[in-house]
């Protein structure tokens, strides 16, 4: 029995596994209700340009449209960060990228609606754009937003320490430009969403509004629905349904979400949309390209003196999570290294380019491909074993890092130690055949965010028990499960407390008349924060039941332990049987004593005087009578000590707890093509302590697949603001066959705050993989690449500069104006022939000569 | 469009529908039958979430015709099931963490079911092969592999077991 538990800690399937496995789950578009109608949405073919008019009347005439929503249907403007309300529903007066939102026709079938999108007239005037963002940087007029000068989003500049002085100190100074490429969730379920307003029976009008959305975020949701609709948010429930994965896509409102309620509104009729793989890709919300200027300090023992990054991200036309992202990046140079002396300066910038949100390991993993690179090109100059610079440079918690982070639990010795003993790191590192090789590297990630999103002293997590005389309980959670496994996580921790078998417990989740408010799955918090109030409503059940247990037994309610079904007395053997229950779930036995039999079982009872034990449903049934009712609450809001520091930005970065990876890859790469291939990644990740170990696996895999998937093929390739390869095929989401082994090592550094001592598993192994990655490349054949993904043409590049030969122009003597391949021009699905503003140069562009089309 | 009359067979039970000509597969048995087990995933057949066994051929119902399928035994994720309890290769990605966030699996049973039909005994490399057809954006595809392998020792099993 591993450390004492029953239930946690043991390999349990997914609670919903079957419905997945099976096709019965519903998600999103997989819903209808009666009257439903199909909301169809026109996108901008410019990447800046103002409306001058909208004109829907042909598309209203057509045979089968019910309405067209354009943006004065809903002229509220939102956005997920209090200080970003800069997005709406469908654009007012401007749109500011290829694929923005400008109109949503609602037609009774996709055909019809797909019919009508080419019969709205929109007149644009067409806007200088801007796609780089250093370019977009020293803009002087045309700005994206016109409260945003110079197109930047935020700026933060800090301080921590005193670099200037950390860098003398040091004996050995690295300092390189990393740029890490745009990458995006791509998750499996297209985004969807289906609005339905009921009739209010007193006023016989529009009434309540019920939306089912494939959301990460449903509290969210509904309160920037009830900002846009002018709606009080009671008046709004949001259902999420199974959702078919998020990885940060999901997690903030998306303009579809709102969109399809004023469509609803507007038609008088449930509406609902979903997106194509392609619109999929245009609402992205991923993590933006990265431009990373780094300098590091060293001693020659090691020991870091001084780190000084400038960040400048490429985040779209819209704000977004940007603030915060920019914000990550720098508060999460802390917190992994004791690093002394800290100088950050970020820049959030905007450009004519949807809009970069949170993408698992939000804000860290670009800044960690650099960091971690530059740590093994220091490592070399001081000749020490990359692990062991590492090692040099632990943090000794408990502490409170130069920027204001507080570490508790602090596992990456052990995952450092581990990943090297595994993966042979000592025998084999260096001594590889040519073209193969190994790298290491670590990270780390928040337990979810100290403070949320919206300031406020709220709890971030509140969860109900309700148990009654069948002994069923009934968990409601806000906890948004998106395929991570947190309804299941749910039901472990409240049959752990309350020592009952796993399939008595139903979880009720996410729904906003039902459950009461969890702020969402992302920042990896849910565990931490929903794990932690699940715990404390199942401990004050618990207590309810002992109490009245106690009563029967003639005992102090702390002698009692909850176990298997059975509440007994401390030091008995007897169970149901008296050999001590085992059995799994519920029997029938069971139930008929609890429910049909109960007056006369009471009797028995009270014939037979008081027991050392009772069955669960005794210890229930006991509980109600003596209370008059089952309930428990508990709720979670991270301690004061763990919100961080008092400067500007300090806000973000600051968690209750962090989880640490460290991981080896081994790789190996064909010097004729700079084709590179990872064979395995041995991976550890300090989870605190992992609660369903095939889950935490699970996603340490999963972790480690996407930074590889990142390091080597994944990248949204744009030209002039059109994405090049909105396909998943095109944008090369890594198959089973590019795919590599993944060896998932578990460290359980037990936190003292977490539930059970858990932490986060989600997202912090990610960004290790990218730059281990890199330094298994530099360890095959001695490049150091500076910029991801590591593209066979960016590899080959490498290699013939350091031979000193040229680098081969894959594009030499390739006519620009005779695309060869698919989509070369942008020639998307969605646009058809009615594309954006074309290039100068392309074929299609030549009937009509060139127009403002950008900043060319 | 005009609709005209077909009949599928789909899951062993037969349909006679009023399709028009061009509707596709998938959207025959999402929309028509109400089978939303097999999912969309992309527009263009490069994700393989729609696969459905056409006369026990792994096939796209994304682009497939519904009015070919005239004739042909469609089997889809909820035909899979056997008499009301999960089959091997379901209960196995349940166990052995396969399915996460659950979109894709459908598509993969589909796949591994058509796989295991032809080779019940398939190397590492031979499911490396067969699952590239489709995406996952979860897993890293290592737990599928350990939950293929568990689900053909358990068909095994099963088989020594009934003789």
């Amino acid at each position: 029995m591993n450390n004492g538990f029953s239930i946690i800690g043991k390999r349990t399937a997914l609670v919903d596994a079957a419905e997945k496995t099976t096709g019965a789950g519903k998600y999103t578009d997989d819903l209808s209700v009666s009257g439903m109608l199909t909301g169809k949405i026109l996108h901008s073919p410019y990447p800046h340009a103002r409306i001058r008019s909208i004109d829907t009347s042909r598309a209203e005439q057509l045979d089968g449209v019910v309405t067209v929503a354009i943006g004065k249907d809903a002229p509220n403007p939102f956005g997920i960060l209090p200080v970003g309300h800069d997005e709406h529903a469908l654009a007012v007066d401007k749109v500011r990228y290829v694929g923005d939102n400008v109109a949503c026709v609602v037609a009774v079938s996709e055909a019809i609606a797909e019919k009508a999108l080419e019969l709205i007239d929109v007149d644009y005037e067409v806007l200088p754009a801007y796609f780089d963002p250093e370019e977009s940087m020293k803009a002087q007029a045309d700005f994206i937003h016109e409260n945003k000068p110079g197109n930047i989003e935020k700026d933060y500049h800090h301080v921590f320490g005193d670099p200037g002085k950390g860098f003398s100190d040091a004996n050995q100074i690295a300092e390189a430009r990393f740029i890490a490429g745009e990458v995006t969730h791509a998750a499996m379920e297209p985004h969807s969403t289906l609005a339905s307003f009921e009739l209010d029976p007193h006023t016989g009008k529009m009434g309540r509004l019920t939306v089912w959305s494939s959301t990460q975020v449903p509290y969210y949701l509904q309160h920037k629905l009830s900002l846009v609709l002018e709606m009080p948010m009671q008046q709004i429930r949001v259902i999420k349904p199974l959702v078919g994965g998020g990885f940060g896509g999901k997690s903030e409102v998306i303009p579809l979400e709102i969109i399809a309620a004023v469509a609803a509104r507007k038609a008088r009729a449930p509406v609902k949309i979903t997106y194509t793989r392609e619109e999929v890709f245009w609402a992205h919300r991923g993590r933006p390209r990265t431009i990373v200027d780094l300098k590091t300090g060293v001693k020659n023992d090691g020991r870091i003196t001084a780190v000084k990054a400038r960040v400048v991200q490429d985040g779209g036309g819209y704000c977004s999570y940007g603030v915060v992202t920019i914000l990550y990046s720098g508060a999460l140079l802390g917190a992994l290294y004791d690093i002394p002396n800290i100088q950050y300066d970020g820049y959030r910038v905007l450009t004519n380019k949807p809009a970069c949100g949170a993408m698992r390991g939000h804000g860290t993993v670009n800044v960690r491909f650099a960091f971690e690179s530059q740590l093994d090109e220091l490592a070399a100059k001081i000749a020490m074993d990359p692990a062991e610079v590492r090692r040099r440079n632990l943090l000794m918690p408990p502490c409170i890092t130069v920027n204001g982070l507080r570490v508790q639990s602090y596992g990456l010795p052990e995952c450092i130690e581990k990943t090297v003993e595994r993966s042979g790191w000592k025998q084999r590192k260096g001594k590889l055949p040519r073209g193969r090789g190994l790298g290491i590297a670590c990270s780390h990630y928040v337990s979810g965010a100290a403070n949320s999103i919206i300031r406020s002293d709220m709890p971030h997590s509140t969860v109900n028990i309700k148990i009654d005389r069948d002994g069923g309980v009934v968990v409601y959670t806000g906890a948004s499960e998106i395929g991570q496994g947190s309804d299941t996580m749910v039901a472990q921790i409240a049959a752990e407390v309350l020592g009952c078998s796993l399939g008595r417990v139903r979880v009720i989740a996410a729904d906003t008349d039902l459950t009461p408010i969890d702020l969402g799955s992302y920042s990896s918090r849910v565990t931490f924060m929903n794990g932690n109030a699940t715990l404390r409503a199942a401990d004050e059940v618990k207590k309810l039941i002992a109490a009245a247990a106690a009563k029967k037994m003639n005992c102090a309610p702390e002698e009692l332990i909850f176990r298997h079904d059975v509440v007994k007395k401390r030091d008995t053997q007897a169970g149901r049987d008296g050999t001590g229950a085992t059995q799994e779930g519920p029997s029938v036995s069971g139930r008929v004593e609890g429910q049909i039999l109960r007056g006369s079982l009471q009797q028995k009872r009270k014939e037979e005087g008081p027991k050392d034990w009772m069955s669960f449903e005794e210890a229930v049934v006991a509980a109600i009578d003596f209370h008059g009712a089952l309930t428990g609450t508990g709720s979670y809001a991270p301690p004061p000590e763990a919100r961080g520091g008092k400067h500007k930005g300090g806000g973000v970065g600051p968690s209750p707890a962090y989880s640490y990876s460290a991981q080896v890859a081994e790789v190996s790469v064909d010097e004729e093509t700079g084709e590179v291939t990872v064979h395995k990644v041995w991976a550890a990740h300090d989870c605190g302590r992992a609660l369903n170990p095939v889950s935490v696996e699970g996603q340490i895999i999963g972790s480690v697949w996407m930074g590889m998937g990142q390091a080597l093929a994944e990248e949204m390739v744009w030209k002039d603001g059109m994405l090049m390869n909105p396909g998943l095929l095109e944008y090369r989401s890594p198959s089973s066959i590019e795919s590599p082994e993944v060896e998932p090592i578990i460290v359980e550094s037990v936190d003292p705050e977490g539930p059970f001592g858990a932490k986060e598993c989600s997202e912090g192994s990610l960004a290790a993989t990218i730059p281990a990655i890199a330094n298994a490349i530099y360890d095959a054949v001695g490049v150091r690449l500076h910029e991801s993904p590591f593209t066979p043409e960016r590899v080959l590049a490498a290699l013939r500069a350091k031979k000193k030969e040229k680098a081969l122009n894959l594009t030499e003597g390739v006519d620009p104006t005779d695309p060869v391949r698919f989509r070369e021009h942008g020639g998307s699905l969605c646009f058809k022939s009615r594309g954006p503003q074309r290039h100068a140069l392309d074929p299609a562009h030549r009937q009509a000569p060139a127009s403002a089309g950008g900043a060319d | 469009m005009k609709k005209e009359l077909v009949e599928l067979k789909v899951n062993g039970r037969d349909h006679e529908l009023a399709i028009e000509p061009s509707a596709l597969l998938l959207d025959v048995l999402r929309q028509d039958l109400q089978l939303t087990g097999s999912k969309r995933g992309c527009d263009d057949s490069s994700c393989g979430a729609c696969t459905v066994l056409i006369d026990g051929v792994a096939m796209l119902s994304c682009t497939l015709l519904a009015a070919s399928c005239e004739g042909q035994e469609i089997t889809t994720i909820e035909g899979v099931s056997e008499h009301g309890s999960l089959a091997a290769i379901q209960k196995a990605y349940g166990d052995w963490g396969g399915a996460q966030c659950g979109y894709c699996t459908p598509g993969f049973v589909m796949t591994v079911k058509s796989l295991l039909a032809e080779n019940p005994d398939p190397t590492e490399e031979d499911v490396r092969q067969a699952l590239s057809s489709n995406l996952c954006r979860c897993t890293g595809y290592n737990q599928m592999y350990e939950a293929i392998r568990a689900a053909v020792a358990a068909e095994r099993e099963g088989i020594a077991a009934a003789k």
